[in-house]
Order: C-alpha cells, then sequence, then structure tokens
C-alpha cells in the first residue's frame, strides 16, 4: 500500500499475507469482504452483460439455451449470496459499526474471523458447483421444486454453498448484534447511535432469525435429490408450495438485509453534506425496526399466482402495503433533511441522490406487485426483473458505491479525483434507468421472465436495454479506476475530509489498529455538526 | 434463599439430578411423538406433534442451557425469537388451512 496508509500505528501496518488471513481486526475483516464482494461483483456483472448481449436480438445470438439458463442462474446465486447480502453489512459494516460505537473491535473478533472464512469456504463450494458434476444448476436462484429436485444439474453443491454462506451471515448478524448492546462507549446511548448502527441492527436481527430457515430449507432439496424423501412430492403426500414458504419466509427478509443496510448509509450521508441534523432521527431509526418486522411477514407476495389460498393472497397483500409505510417515512424524512440545507454537492451525495431516486422507482413498482390484482398481470414478467434491479442495483448498488466514496478516504488516507467520481454516479444513473426501465413497459406488455427467446415486438425494448447495459458498465469502469487510482496515489486526507460529527472522523485517516487511544465519551448525537468542521 | 440458590444454578448450573430428570421427561416426550404419529387424529396430529416438540425445546433451553437462570434481556430476546417463529408458522398454515 502506499506511504500514507502502511505509516505505523495505522492498521496497515503489519504485512504479509498471514496478517489479513488470519486478522481479528474489524477493519481488515472488513476490507477482506469488500474485495470478495467487488471481484464476485465484476463476476457477476460480466455475466449479467453476456445474458445482456444475448437478448439483444431473437433468437440465437451469442450463446446456447442452456448456457443462457445456467448464466442467470450464476447471475443470480454469485449476485445474491456472494455479492449483495454480505456487500454493505459484512464489509462497511465491520469496518465501520465499532468505530461508531467508539469500541476497539466487534464483540467477537475470533468469530468475525470465522464468519470471513465461511464466506471463502462457502464461495469456493459455489464455484466448486459450477465445474463439478452434471453442468452448472440452471434452476434460477430460487431453486424452486419440483425443477430443482429433479434436473441433473449440480444443484446439490450449489445449495450446500448456500447453507455454508448462511451461516456465515448469521454469526455476522449475532456479532453485530452483541457489540451494539455491549460495546458502546460511555454516553452513546440508543438515542445517540448512528442511524448506519439502527439499520446494521435491524438487519442482524433478520439475519439471525430468518438465514437458519433458508438452511434447513436448502438441505430439504438436498434430502430430496440425495434420499428421495418426499417432503415437496404431492404424489407422496408433500407440498410444492410448502418450498416456496420455506423459500420466501427468508428470501423476502433477505430483500431487507440487503437494502436496510444501504439506507443506513444514506441516512448517514445526507446530514453530513446538507450539513443539518437528520429530520426524524427516531422515526428513521425505528422505520428500520419495523422494516425488519414487518417485512418478515409479506413473504407469500412472492406467490400470488402459486395456487396458495385466496385468503392468504389478500391478506400478504395487505401486509405488503404496510412495509411500504416505514420505507417511505425514511425517503421523506432524507429529503426532508436536505430540504433548506447548504448543500454540498461531493460525491458521496451524489450517489445518495442516485439511491433516493432508484429506490424509490423500485419501491413504487413494488406496489403494483404487492397488489394482488395487477400481480396476476404482471407476475413473473420482466416488470419482476426491473423492479428487482431498481431496488438491488439502484439501491442497495448505489448505497455500497456511496460508502466506498464516503468512507475510503478514512480507511486509505487519501482522496479520489471528485470530479471523476461525479461524472461516474451521472453515467451510473442514466445507465440504470436505461438499462431497467424498458424492462417495466416489456413486462407490461407481457415479456416473460427467463425466457432465451422472444416475440419480434420486444425486439427494440431489449436493444434499449442492452445499450443501457453498456452504459452501466462503461460507469462502473470509470469508478472502479477513479477509486483505484485515487486511493492509491491521490492527496493525502485529514481526519475529517467531509466535516462529519460521527467518532470515526475522530481518528487519524487510516485508523490506528486499535482505534480510539483512550475509550471516547460520547455527550452528542451523531448529526450534531455545531463546531464540528471539515479539514481545509 | 431463592435467590442465592438461582445464583448458584447460573454458575454451576442445575444439579446432576435434575438434569437426568429432564433427560428422562425427554425421552417421554419423545416416546408420546412417536406414539401419536400410529394414531389418526386428522389435523390434531400436526398440533400434537408440535406441542410436544415446543415442550421438549422448552425444557433444553431452560434447563440444559440455562436461559433460567439468565437475565430478562435474554429471556425477552428468546421469546421474541419463538414468538417470530410461531408467526412464521401460522402464517404458512393460515395458507393452508384455507386453501
Amino acid at each position: 500500500m502506499n506511504d500514507a496508509s502502511a505509516a505505523p500505528g495505522s492498521f496497515w501496518a503489519a504485512r504479509g499475507l498471514a496478517s489479513w488471513l488470519f486478522t481479528t481486526d474489524h477493519k481488515r475483516i472488513g476490507l477482506l469482504y469488500l474485495w470478495c464482494v467487488l471481484g464476485f461483483f465484476i463476476v457477476g456483472v460480466v455475466l449479467g452483460l453476456l445474458i445482456r448481449l444475448e437478448l439483444i436480438a431473437p433468437g440465437p445470438t451469442i450463446m446456447g439455451a442452456q448456457t443462457y439458463n445456467a448464466m442467470f442462474t450464476l447471475h443470480g446465486v454469485i449476485m445474491i449470496f456472494l455479492v449483495v447480502i454480505p456487500s454493505i453489512p459484512a464489509s462497511f459494516g465491520n469496518i465501520i459499526l465499532p468505530l461508531h460505537l467508539g469500541a476497539e473491535d466487534v464483540a467477537f473478533p475470533r468469530l468475525n474471523m470465522f464468519s470471513w472464512w465461511l464466506y471463502a469456504l462457502g464461495a469456493a463450494t459455489a464455484l466448486a458447483a459450477l465445474f463439478t458434476g452434471d453442468g452448472p444448476p440452471d434452476t434460477g436462484w430460487t431453486f424452486y421444486v419440483p425443477f430443482s429436485a429433479v434436473t441433473s444439474t449440480n444443484v446439490s453443491v450449489a445449495v450446500a454453498a448456500v447453507f455454508i454462506l448462511g451461516f456465515s451471515s448469521i454469526l455476522t448478524g449475532l456479532n453485530f448484534i452483541v457489540t451494539i448492546h455491549r460495546l458502546r462507549a460511555p454516553g452513546l446511548t440508543w438515542t445517540r447511535l448512528s442511524l448506519f448502527a439502527w439499520a446494521l441492527y435491524a438487519t442482524a436481527w433478520i439475519q439471525l432469525l430468518a438465514t437458519p430457515i433458508l438452511g434447513i430449507t436448502g438441505l430439504l432439496i438436498i434430502a430430496e435429490r440425495v434420499l428421495d424423501m418426499g417432503v415437496f412430492d404431492p404424489a407422496r403426500g408433500g407440498d410444492p408450495i410448502l418450498y416456496q414458504h420455506l423459500f420466501w419466509i427468508y428470501s423476502h427478509p433477505a430483500v431487507y438485509i440487503m437494502v436496510l443496510p444501504a439506507m443506513g448509509v444514506i441516512s448517514d450521508i445526507i446530514p453530513v453534506f446538507a450539513r443539518k441534523a437528520i429530520f426524524g432521527y427516531k422515526t428513521i431509526a425505528f422505520s428500520s425496526l419495523a422494516i425488519a418486522f414487518a417485512g418478515s411477514l409479506v413473504w407469500a407476495h412472492h406467490m400470488f399466482v402459486s395456487g396458495m389460498s385466496d385468503t392468504a393472497v389478500m391478506v400478504f397483500s395487505l401486509l405488503t402495503f404496510v412495509v411500504a409505510i416505514p420505507s417511505a417515512v425514511k425517503v421523506f424524512n432524507w429529503v426532508s433533511t436536505l430540504y433548506k440545507g447548504s448543500i454540498h454537492m461531493e460525491p458521496p451525495l451524489v450517489f445518495a441522490l442516485g439511491f433516493i431516486f432508484l429506490f424509490t422507482m423500485g419501491g413504487i413498482t413494488g406496489l403494483v406487485l404487492g397488489a394482488a390484482g395487477t400481480d396476476m398481470h404482471t407476475h413473473d414478467t420482466y416488470f419482476v426483473v426491473g423492479h428487482f434491479h431498481y431496488v438491488i442495483f439502484g439501491g442497495t448498488g448505489m448505497g455500497l458505491f456511496a460508502a466506498m466514496h464516503y468512507w475510503l478516504p478514512k480507511v486509505h488516507g487519501r482522496m479520489y479525483n471528485k470530479r471523476v467520481a461525479t461524472w461516474a454516479a451521472l453515467i451510473l444513473i442514466v445507465g440504470m434507468n436505461g438499462l431497467y426501465f424498458p424492462m417495466y413497459v416489456m413486462g407490461l406488455a407481457g415479456m416473460p421472465r427467463r425466457y432465451y427467446d422472444y416475440l419480434p415486438q420486444y425486439t427494440a425494448m431489449h436493444e434499449a436495454s442492452t445499450v443501457g447495459s453498456w452504459v452501466v458498465a462503461a460507469g462502473l469502469a470509470l469508478m472502479f479506476a477513479n477509486l483505484w487510482r485515487g486511493l492509491r496515489s491521490g492527496p493525502r486526507v485529514g481526519p475529517n475530509p467531509w466535516g462529519a460529527a460521527t467518532l470515526e472522523w475522530t481518528l487519524p485517516s487510516p485508523p490506528p489498529a486499535h482505534n480510539f487511544p483512550a475509550e471516547p465519551v460520547v455527550d452528542r448525537g451523531p448529526y450534531d455538526f455545531r463546531g464540528v468542521r471539515a479539514d481545509d | 434463599m431463592t435467590h442465592d440458590t438461582t445464583r448458584e444454578n447460573a454458575r454451576h448450573g442445575p444439579s446432576y439430578g435434575t438434569l437426568t430428570a429432564i433427560w428422562c421427561g425427554l425421552l417421554v416426550l419423545t416416546v408420546v411423538t412417536v406414539g401419536v404419529a400410529g394414531v389418526d387424529l386428522g389435523f390434531w396430529n400436526v398440533v400434537v406433534a408440535m406441542a410436544v416438540a415446543t415442550a421438549k425445546a422448552a425444557l433444553v433451553v431452560l434447563v440444559f442451557m440455562h436461559l433460567k437462570y439468565e437475565n430478562w434481556v435474554f429471556k425477552g430476546f428468546v421469546l421474541m425469537t419463538f414468538a417470530i417463529l410461531a408467526i412464521f408458522i401460522g402464517f404458512t398454515f393460515f395458507d393452508t388451512a384455507y386453501r
């Protein structure tokens, strides 16, 4: 690393591969996660670009149908389980949470290291699923029965990978819950916690309570395939819809595992660049808990056309609308924070504004899918694909990029080119709309998701979407190149380049190995900017 | 005196006699589960199986895992966890009951 990063006392100072692979320092573990997540993200993006290229014209273009099925399955599995779920909580959660709490580390540093090793083992198992057995899985990331129980592709190994990755997530969640309860600095009351910490707390409970259900469901698929048990086979008294219940009991709350931490990032960034205390601190904090709770009770809105009871359809549709309320509370509070603020349009804020716009586009179309009547029309169409990508790439993705532009100067002690970063953000926002908005139009016109081929009337929208994917790729390349260059050789930054008021900005950039030289005593809120100034 | 005994138990755990009694109770409940599975009670088969499983889990969590001797924070968290699990199971059955 550069000389600023390797300064004596900095957490970068220890050298050698072992000092990273066996570290118990939360900052290093967070960076290990971040590098892995970004590596797999690039793989997932390349797969996505190839899928979009295949779909640029009807009929075979660059790959066969079976390869296409394997590609969208891999894209989904890699992006969901290796990238999005660990993205912000495992990387920036690890790096920043103890700093926000004034703590030396997380509550269980060795368990934290073990979590990363489980992640690495799960990732290796997922990769093994590609190159062993009778071909990579072709079920989509949802592994729906009965197909997943009978396909000859390598589903069992892929599901085992998900099981292992789930344990990594559970242990990280457990670690964060205990850390937030037990390691807050003196004076750091619950209402002085950063909203990022609140978001991580709500996320951690979902990780802890919902992930085991996915693990058990995965084991049941393996049991179906290997032991021929019949749990999901109606011919033997099983119930295929039960699989969908079990899968979505985890996988819908998992969407909140993905997006809540990003919401926490945005809640921390907006007041800093509006130079104004956050509007409605307590409502944002409690809306995270409300999203975690209500979001755990809406899973069957993925199943309106599955054949489940009409009563359940109505109840889950109603509950889905309930979860929109705390989400909207956050959006309105962010916008209200900006109102009459002294706005500094720095790159983290541009990414945060991109998040608000793209997340809102995804959130509102979620209500179209949550309403049982309109869902009948749009279910399993490109409308769903557009909605999901607006929320997850436009939401969590932009949240991750915002976090990188906000906190990486603290981690590396150097600043990137802000002008280039702003352009990259704008290109990404334009590209994502170009990539995903046509999917809404196609979906409403009836284009089914996951199809290898399509009717000629969808060609123009597919072409537009593919061109959008190239714009996104250009934005990503520009952003990563700028970050890489800036964090290696950009100008050095002081402790507080943004003028933020949370505890990490009281430390040198990069922070010392053991964080705070003396235990801090907190006597103010995280968004109280009185007397706080950015470095000159 | 009771307080002291609870504290003592928290430090050292329950006595061998208590542990053995709980273990016997778990074995009896297992026999009940197997026995009831052979009797056709219709919908109530599931209710009985879940009730017995809940009782067994409660014994394990309270005594073997020492929750009985912990403070209210841990008891509250575990109770909340089980309440959420009950909601998950309840909502799933709620579908099948009206299908």
